[in-house]
């Protein structure tokens, strides 16, 4: 598994080539496209991210070791968005993922979409993973 | 009167001379000249609105009301002129009849409450629409938890417009009140309010209009329509945000308590006992928004310069255009086809969710609206999540509706 860094750097180089918006939004939806299905009993409110103008369903699978992300969007681009956190943060430790700095955002120019006020939910995203990844770390010093 | 013939556009319409007055539509967004479709959300603003607020600031603020030094009697002046700018924009009887709000939902609160504590017992009904926003939705549900009584919903039918019968079915003998829109802001459809008042009052119910969005798309005779309240917005109307009016037939609102207490709304205070204030003051309590007022007459005097003729009239020829224009893109489906329609255009684009619309279009200049526009109800009666939503105004041109097409064939294109 490569590190959390290398991936973040990875996208960053895919991110480059681009100069155009559409561009990179043509990249964010196919990255959305690469996402495997996530199963229906996790599209139920329980699963969903709120915070997004769309609906997002996110589920943590715990191996002992890594944790590993499932999620989907009824929204292409908001679908691209949380495939990238699940291609950054999946197949992780929770440590790993609580400490993570999620540099590559602003280096691919999404930073603004961090925003908690803006409504694709990316901040809501990326908490939900964090908590999901505290809990699991607490379950597993428990 | 919305259903003009769109080659009478007068030849005095300059739209160039009008957009001039707009600074923002000069700017760009994402590097594009912006295409601002987002008027039923907010208008922009005039520069006479925008000069009107620094010279208040820079050279004529003080606290109105009351002062004898000059500055507080110039901002009273400027103030209460706008009072009375605005009885003669919705032609009410008596500037006591104008009270200034924050804001739309402020003043239906305002009425809410008031009515609600003084008429609105268990048992009794009041009557809504199936399309209201939902700030003519919650604050009567928060008063029914408080007073009990029930609240009926007139249904919306398939194109987007409520039947007057259906209405009237829901009138009884325990009907105190009807609030309902004039135009609805998610779908544009303009209501037979002329109707739904005169219905109302035969059973001795009273109405309450929220205005909103037919401020700045339709003229507005308070007298004609005999509506007892009516609500709106400065910020729909090119003027200031913080600014509304609501209007209320004097001997209605000499027999509805005051809302806030406070500074300004009182004539004695005691502990003993306290006496409020004439209207309108007795419902603006505190200091108000008096910089937004101040600049909400230039609003007024805007609207003036240009004539309700025109208005009408250039919004009845974009909204045509605009929805031939959509309706030629394959897979378009409009939410909300009124005979009688305003500026507003609610969409679905094949099976694309309105926000990749929206955000492809904002990298574009383009500012729509998505979602569910603060009416959910409309979205659960036609079982769709949100709309993408293209809203006008007196400056929307011809060529901003062609960029809006050219952004949505590029966001199909894009999104499939």
């Amino acid at each position: 598994m490569e590190t959390i860094d290398k991936i973040q750097q990875d996208i960053i180089e895919d991110f480059s080539m681009y100069e155009d918006w559409a561009d990179k939004y043509e990249y964010i939806i196919e990255m959305g496209k690469t996402l495997a299905p996530l199963e229906e009993k996790y599209k139920t409110e329980d699963y969903r991210i709120h915070g997004c103008q769309s609906q997002v369903w996110l589920h943590a699978d715990f191996d002992g070791k890594n944790i590993h992300f499932h999620a989907d969007s009824d929204a292409f681009i908001t679908k691209g968005l949380i495939a990238l956190l699940v291609k950054v943060l999946s197949g992780h430790a929770p440590k790993a993922i609580i400490d993570i700095d999620l540099y590559f955002l602003s280096e691919i120019g999404l930073k603004e979409h961090l925003s908690p006020t803006r409504a694709n939910g990316l901040a809501s995203m990326v908490k939900q993973m964090k908590t999901y990844a505290l809990a699991y770390q607490t379950k597993q010093v428990s | 009167m919305v259903n003009t013939n769109i080659n009478m556009v007068p030849t005095t319409f300059d739209i160039t001379a009008i957009r001039e007055q707009f600074p923002i539509l000069k700017t760009t967004i994402h590097g594009k000249p912006i295409v601002y479709l987002d008027n039923a959300a907010s208008t922009q603003k005039p520069l006479r609105v925008m000069e009107a607020t620094t010279k208040y600031y820079s050279e004529q603020y003080a606290n109105i009301h009351r002062g004898v030094h000059t500055l507080s009697q110039i901002g009273t002046e400027l103030y209460e002129n706008t009072r009375l700018h605005a009885q003669q924009f919705l032609h009410a009887r008596s500037e006591k009849e104008i009270i200034f709000t924050k804001g739309t939902t402020h003043g239906i609160n305002l009425i809410a409450y008031s009515y609600a504590y003084q008429y609105l017992k268990s048992g009794d009904e009041i009557i809504l629409s199936e399309m209201e926003h939902h700030s003519n939705i919650v604050p009567w549900q928060i008063l029914q938890a408080r007073h009990g009584f029930d609240i009926k919903v007139i249904p919306l039918q398939d194109n987007g417009t409520i039947e007057i019968e259906d209405f009237a079915s829901l009138l009884t003998e325990k009907t105190k009140l009807v609030s309902i829109s004039y135009i609805s802001n998610a779908l544009g459809t303009v209501n037979p309010i002329r109707e739904i008042i005169q219905l109302a009052h035969e059973n001795g119910t009273h109405v309450l209009v929220d205005a909103a969005q037919a401020v700045h798309h339709i003229p507005i005779d308070v007298q004609a329509l005999d509506v007892d309240f009516l609500v709106c917005s400065g910020h729909k109307m090119y003027g200031p945000t913080g600014t509304g009016i609501l209007y209320g037939k004097e001997s209605l609102l000499e027999a509805l308590p005051p809302f806030e207490g406070g500074g300004d709304m009182i004539k004695q205070v005691s502990f003993k006992k306290t006496t409020f204030n004439d209207l309108p003051f007795k419902f603006e309590a505190g200091t108000p928004n008096i910089a937004g007022i101040v600049a909400l007459d230039e609003a007024f005097k805007f609207l003036d310069a240009v004539g309700f003729e025109q208005l009408v009239q250039h919004d009845q020829e974009i909204l045509s255009y605009a929805t031939e224009k959509l309706l030629s893109i394959d897979g378009m489906r409009i939410i909300g086809t009124a005979p009688e329609k305003v500026g507003v255009v609610s969409f679905l684009l094949g099976n694309l969710h309105p926000y990749d619309v929206g955000v492809i279009l904002d990298n574009l200049g383009i500012a729509i609206r998505t979602g569910h526009h603060c009416t959910q109800p409309i979205m659960d009666r036609f079982g769709i999540p949100g709309t993408c939503r293209a809203s006008f105004g007196i400056y929307t041109t011809k060529e901003e509706i062609d960029s809006l097409y050219n952004g949505l064939l590029r966001a199909k294109k894009m999104l499939s």
